[in-house]
């Protein structure tokens, strides 16, 4: 199959997948054993809630009418990037979910090129030096580094860094500056597990055939190391694609300490606030992003390994 | 004259002291095919890979292996490199996982040839091409676009054997070609390799378990258990006489077998 064609038939298949996370996504929020309505009213701060407000709010807010075509209107709704309004402010979801996603992405990001970066660089070395000091310091360090919790590193930076030398600022998303702290927080601790996985693929695939017949057939070493690169690369690729939403969808306490604007302190506080609307379009968009990367992931894999295109 | 001449081989792990090879001595003599029969852990494939020093780092070794002459374990790792392939060539078990599966077959010819000659793509191409027609691959040029996982193991066996063919080495070393084929691939294989050692008068280093294609292709043979060599010899002698009760045992579970075989085979009739 060519990749044209394969990349067509993967994108058909990720359609279905969406429909169901939506529907998901929906439900749960649904099962919910609070009235909506009386949410709204709460939020709203009305002084005394009436049965009759009740029904009128329902009427206005259409959870009057059957369960699937709320679902059905929501979703045509939501295609349009239209989530509705803020039980608490009324403002438009988007207006504060959009910025707030791509400050989040922004950060993922950045992050995400030091990790992959950092994972490959350390991978490789630890391959090639296997029981050697290198290999032995780097992984008991990143031992230590992965098992401290975020939170504490996070606060320990602060108070050197931004408080006693006063060199970075301690909170906020003002310059470049301001991404330096919450990048080597989020960087030190996905770092750690990704570069092991780096390093056993290359250990397996140094242990392959192709690696003594390469060998055997006079090439340098350089050449062979290239290949098991390559090799190696390809497991590496699909964790590396799913690592992105994944620290998408986890900088919740990075940006709480940090006072990041973002997705995650978003989503803290409209759950706090019961803002319903607003914790539907965050779990959405973190879905999404899953199945989007998933997409990408298997595309890049099959565009590096033609195993993979024969079936889909 | 002796092509190789290995003398007090002795192969230990560094890590767990584990003795692989005892104290080997033995020669493969110039244009004559010497097989090493012996079953798994005797130290048939670390013996090969001695020669052409590819054991893992933690493997170690001791007494002298001489090629054309010249101790191998005295050359520096470039020129044990400017060896490998060119005058000591390998033919590997599998060849499912003997190619690199990500890249077409194509791309491990094209590296290897042009690391030992200075061939442009389309000479390179000519002559690996002609190689691939005489081992009888059929469209030689639709499979160097090929992914190894399109092909058999067969073919890719005669892949290996006719990337040989173009490197002309002074010797081959074949580490269990056979075993991992189907009959009908065994045979084409084993044909291959006889050919190859007719047109190049080159010597072979040849390792199995299978007795009967050892009687086919070898000139000498060499018996291994546990890490020592047992018995070696002329392959008639060894077969018809063998001195060593393992070799006693090998021969005549052979022997058992095929007469079990042919007994079925009459009854059927």
């Amino acid at each position: 199959m060519d990749m044209g064609s394969y990349i067509v038939k993967r994108i058909l298949l990720a359609i279905p997948l969406l429909f169901v996370i939506s529907l998901i996504t929906f439900v749960l929020i649904n099962l919910s054993l609070l009235d909506p309505a009386v949410v709204v009213l709460q939020a709203q701060e009305v002084p005394q809630i009436t049965d009759e407000l009740i029904a009128q709010t329902n009427e206005a807010l259409g959870f009057d009418k059957p369960f699937v075509i709320q679902y059905v209107n929501w979703l045509i709704a939501c295609m349009q990037f239209d989530f509705g309004s803020s039980y608490v402010s009324g403002e438009p979801v988007w207006s504060l979910v959009g910025p707030a996603f791509l400050n989040t992405l922004k950060l993922t990001l950045v992050s995400s090129v030091f990790i992959i970066g950092l994972s490959i660089l350390l991978g490789v070395i630890c391959a090639m030096r296997e029981g050697r000091a290198v290999d032995k310091s780097v992984r008991g360090l990143s031992f230590v580094l992965t098992a401290i919790p975020s939170y504490w590193l996070a606060a320990i930076l602060i108070w050197y860094l931004s408080v006693k030398l006063d060199l970075l600022p301690t909170s906020g998303m003002d310059s470049f500056k301001s991404y330096i702290l919450p990048v080597i927080v989020i960087t030190v601790s996905y770092t750690g597990i990704y570069f092991r996985t780096v390093r056993s693929s290359m250990l397996s695939n140094m242990n392959e055939d192709y690696v003594l017949y390469g060998r055997a057939s006079g090439l340098s070493e350089r050449k062979v190391t290239l290949h098991i690169l390559r090799n190696s690369l390809q497991v590496a690729v699909s964790i590396f694609c799913m690592a992105i939403p994944i620290v998408l969808g986890s900088t919740v306490v990075i940006e709480n300490v940090f006072a990041w604007p973002g997705l995650g302190r978003l989503s803290v506080r409209s759950i706090l606030n019961r803002d319903f609307p607003i914790i539907q379009a965050y779990v959405l968009i973190l879905a999404v992003t899953f199945v989007l990367f998933n997409t990408i992931s298997d595309v890049i894999n099959a565009a590096m390994n033609p195993r993979l295109r024969k079936d889909l | 004259m002796n092509i190789v001449e290995v003398k007090h081989l002795k192969v230990w792990d560094a890590n767990t002291d584990k003795v692989i090879i005892h104290n080997s001595s033995f020669q493969v003599k110039q244009g004559s095919c010497l097989a090493i029969v012996g079953e798994s852990g005797s130290g048939k494939s670390v013996t090969c890979r001695s020669i052409m020093r590819l054991n893992k780092p933690w493997i170690r070794l001791s007494g002298t292996i001489l090629f054309k002459g010249e101790d191998l374990n005295q050359l520096s790792e470039q020129e044990m490199r400017r060896r490998r392939g060119k005058n000591l060539c390998m033919i590997l078990q599998n060849g499912m996982s003997a190619f690199d599966p990500s890249c077409v077959i194509g791309v491990h010819i094209r590296e290897t040839l042009q690391t030992h000659f200075n061939w442009n793509n389309r000479e390179s191409e000519r002559k690996i091409i002609s190689a691939m027609e005489s081992v009888m691959l059929k469209n030689p040029q639709e499979i160097l676009n090929q992914y190894p996982h399109q092909l058999s193991g067969g073919m890719l066996q005669r892949i290996m054997i006719a990337l040989a063919l173009v490197l002309e080495p002074d010797l081959i070393i074949a580490d269990e070609p056979t075993t991992a084929l189907d009959t009908i691939s065994q045979y084409e294989v084993v044909e291959q390799l006889i050919r190859l050692r007719e047109r190049m008068g080159c010597s072979m280093l040849f390792i199995s378990h299978d007795l009967g294609v050892v009687q086919k292709i070898a000139d000498e043979v060499m018996v291994m258990k546990d890490g020592a060599i047992v018995e070696s010899g002329d392959i008639r002698s060894v077969f018809s006489k063998p001195e060593h009760t393992y070799t006693q045992y090998l021969v005549t579970t052979r022997l058992e077998l095929s007469n079990h075989f042919r007994k079925l085979m009459q009854e059927g009739t």
